[in-house]
């Protein structure tokens, strides 16, 4: 069962990638940590669209278009990250805390 | 004329208004003339009223509505018959000389407008209360004098004496009128009106159960003993003396404390329906009597003595009512408020000699200096003792001769002992104040003029208003029970040794004050080293047998301290327990709030953890299933 093993990596890939965004203090880290996880979920529609029961173009696509606006995504979160380390002078995810209740 | 009766009691009223209105403005001449004025047209209409009634006594009644409760209405307006004309013009004739007097009593007081206006307020309750021709509204009228005896003996408020009497008055009368008002409830319940007519109807056609009537007149005689200062009721008529003395004379001698007796005359025919209710009547009566009598001998303030002999005489009135002496009541009231009310008006011109000393250990020898008001009191003294021709002389006879005549021996014995406790008494207080030595340090000043006339006005009743017993073929009780239905006392001839037995007692008593207060013999370090001796029947009589202490420890102490318990339960216990639940959920809060540290990474994990949670509730089923 081909699928099983892209799966699998698609699996690890996402929890490293979870693992990395709870716990990781450095904000830029935190960044890389949630592009792992959308690439996970990219592995994932792929080999569905390869191995799927209904197996079409549709994933390949749409993986597409995620990577796309990952990439957006990316450069946004690092302009705020900038606009950040200009205000607070640090890129530590602990002293972020603004939303304290 | 007795069409536009109910014009008597709305000047008052409307003198009550403007005072109150423009209390400010009004000078304390113009005020008293406006207050006065008004009583004095009521005053007219009510003598109007009452010399139609001595030739017409067929009831005039004029009803409005007022109320409907489903199929029932109740109305109000007023009734005139014999018995409430002859009040009215007691009420308003009295109240017109105290409104006269107060102006030279309370001369030179701050409140001289205020006073008007709550003279007014009860001279307008009394004359409603008397006219009510049902239940519900003379239980209105009744509570608005109780409010105006509230008001006018504290009116002094600066003084805490004052205060702590008037409050005393309004609770001990309290009491009393929740009785009255239970009876009118179970009148209404039973009868289904409030009207004195169908209730009278209904008692005597037998429709409501003998216990009831036992039990309504028991509950209705409950009012009149608090409004009557009947005991055990009687503690706060003493004490009401802290008010003016004018107040004094209309409120707490003549009329408001006349209005219990009142009662118990109006509602006559309930009484004569229960042999109960009559037999609590009487012994109540006579218990007062002779108790408020004993303890009427041994008081020290003028004003005092006079409020004993109050609640005594009225213990009398009630003893002649439920002897079935219902004449002997009533013409016993109408004499006792015009002797009361020149004794207390006599007493208050002595307090204003003397600049408001009201001990009698501190008078005497006012004979010389004070000549015409020394005759009015004396005259005073006389008819309250029971000396022929005066008018007390006259009632006092009538009363026991209808207690003697319903068969009552210990009831009339003890009538008899109280004529003597009274003439002794009443004389002790005459010849201490006016006879002996001069013992005011101060000088006396001269009594204004103006408050000599209302005394001499009121001295021809005292002395005349006895005679009406002699009117041909009993005149007076055939004309105020004509038509009503009510005896006019028990059956019989009264025996020929009676007056002499009442004069002769009268005579003992006075004659025992002057060998004991008159010859001058008695110093004042004699009377004033009297209470000294704590268990001693003086002792006990000074305290009023220990009633009011009494009181204060069976009720006032335990009240207070469960009270003070109850305080303590709430505001530890109760109020604990408000703040405990507070506190959890204030504390809830405080865990809650440090769970918002702001960290967007724990945000997630708590997230996560949800989600978790949420995908294992979901997928539980399948697990279990």
């Amino acid at each position: 069962m081909p699928v099983t093993s892209y799966l699998a990596l698609g699996a690890v890939l996402f929890s490293i990638g979870l693992y990395g965004v709870l716990t990781k203090r450095n904000a830029v880290l935190v960044l890389f940590s949630i592009e792992l996880m959308l690439n996970a979920a990219n592995i994932n529609l792929v080999a569905f669209s390869k191995y799927g029961l209904y197996a079409n173009q549709t994933g390949q696509v749409f993986t597409l278009f995620t990577i796309t606006i990952a990439a957006a995504e990316a450069a946004v979160g690092i302009a705020i990250l900038f606009a950040l380390y200009r205000n607070r002078n640090t890129t530590n995810a602990d002293e972020f805390d603004s939303m304290k209740g | 004329m007795s069409d536009i009766a109910w014009l008597i009691p709305l000047f008052p009223l409307l003198a009550f208004l403007l005072l109150t209105m423009g209390a400010r403005r009004f000078s304390d001449g113009v005020a008293s003339l406006i207050a006065s004025g008004a009583v004095l047209i009521s005053a007219g209409l009510s003598v109007g009223v009452l010399i139609e009634k001595v030739s017409m006594v067929a009831p005039t009644t004029l009803r409005w509505r007022w109320l409907s409760l489903g199929d029932q209405s109740i109305s109000f307006g007023v009734e005139v018959n014999q018995l409430n004309a002859l009040m009215l013009v007691v009420v308003s004739v009295v109240s017109l000389l105290v409104h006269i007097y107060a102006r030279g009593y309370m001369a030179g007081d701050r409140r001289v407008p205020a006073f008007y206006a709550y003279l007014s307020l009860f001279t307008f309750s009394m004359l409603g209360l008397v006219l009510s021709p049902n239940l519900l509204q003379l239980y209105v009228f009744w509570e608005l004098v109780g409010v105006c005896s509230f008001l006018l003996i504290g009116f002094w408020y600066f003084k805490p004496e004052a205060k702590r009497a008037a409050r005393k008055a309004f609770i001990l009368t309290r009491i009393g009128d929740v009785g009255l008002f239970i009876a009118v409830i179970l009148i209404f319940w039973q009868v289904g009106s409030f009207d004195w007519g169908p209730i009278f109807t209904a008692v005597e056609a037998g429709k409501v159960a003998p216990e009831m009537i036992t039990l309504i007149a028991l509950l209705i005689f409950v009012g009149a003993v608090g409004k009557s200062g009947q005991f055990p009721l009687h503690s706060w008529l003493p004490d009401a003396m802290e008010g003016p003395t004018p107040v004094s004379a209309l409120i707490h001698a003549a009329t408001m404390v006349a209005a219990g007796v009142y009662l118990v005359a109006r509602a006559f025919p309930i009484f004569e329906a229960s042999d109960i209710a009559l037999d609590t009547v009487t012994y109540v009566g006579a218990f007062t009597a002779i108790f408020a009598a004993s303890v009427g001998l041994v008081q020290h303030d003028i004003k005092r003595v006079l409020a004993w002999s109050t609640v005594s005489q009225l213990g009398y009135m009630m003893l002649a009512l439920g002897s079935s002496g219902y004449v002997a009541g009533v013409f016993h009231l109408t004499t006792h408020a015009s002797f009361k009310a020149l004794l207390f008006l006599g007493a208050g011109a002595v307090i204003t000699a003397l600049h408001h000393e009201q001990d009698i250990r501190q008078m005497g020898g006012l004979w010389k200096t004070q000549r015409v008001v020394g005759w009015l009191f004396l005259l005073g003294c006389l008819a309250i003792a029971g000396i022929p021709p005066f008018s007390g002389f006259f009632s006092k006879e009538e009363i026991l001769t209808a207690a003697w005549l319903d068969g009552r021996i210990d009831v009339f014995i003890l009538g008899v002992i109280t004529a003597f406790l009274t003439a002794f008494y009443m004389f002790r207080l005459f010849f201490l104040v006016f006879m002996g030595g001069k013992k005011a340090k101060v000088e006396e000043t001269r009594v204004p003029r103006i408050m000599i006339w209302p005394i001499i006005v009121l001295a021809l009743p005292t002395v005349g208003a006895g005679f009406l017993a002699w009117l041909p073929e009993h005149g007076f009780s055939h004309w105020l029970t004509e038509g009503t239905g009510i005896a006019a006392g028990p059956e019989g001839e009264s025996p020929g040794w009676l007056p002499l037995l009442t004069v002769l007692i009268s005579v003992v008593g006075i004659g025992l004050a002057w060998l004991r207060y008159g010859r001058g013999r008695v110093n004042s370090a004699q009377v004033e080293a009297e209470p000294a001796k704590e268990f001693s029947i003086h002792g006990l009589l000074s305290h009023a047998y220990y009633v009011d202490d009494l009181y204060r420890w069976v009720f006032v102490k335990p009240y207070r301290w469960i009270s003070l318990a109850l305080t303590w339960l709430d505001r530890y216990v109760i109020a604990g327990l408000v703040k405990g639940i507070g506190l959890l959920f204030q504390n809830l809060g405080r865990i809650g709030s440090t769970m918002q540290n702001g960290q967007a990474q724990t945000y997630a994990l708590v997230s996560l953890l949800g989600l978790v949670i949420l995908i294992m509730g979901l997928s539980a089923g399948r697990w279990f299933g």
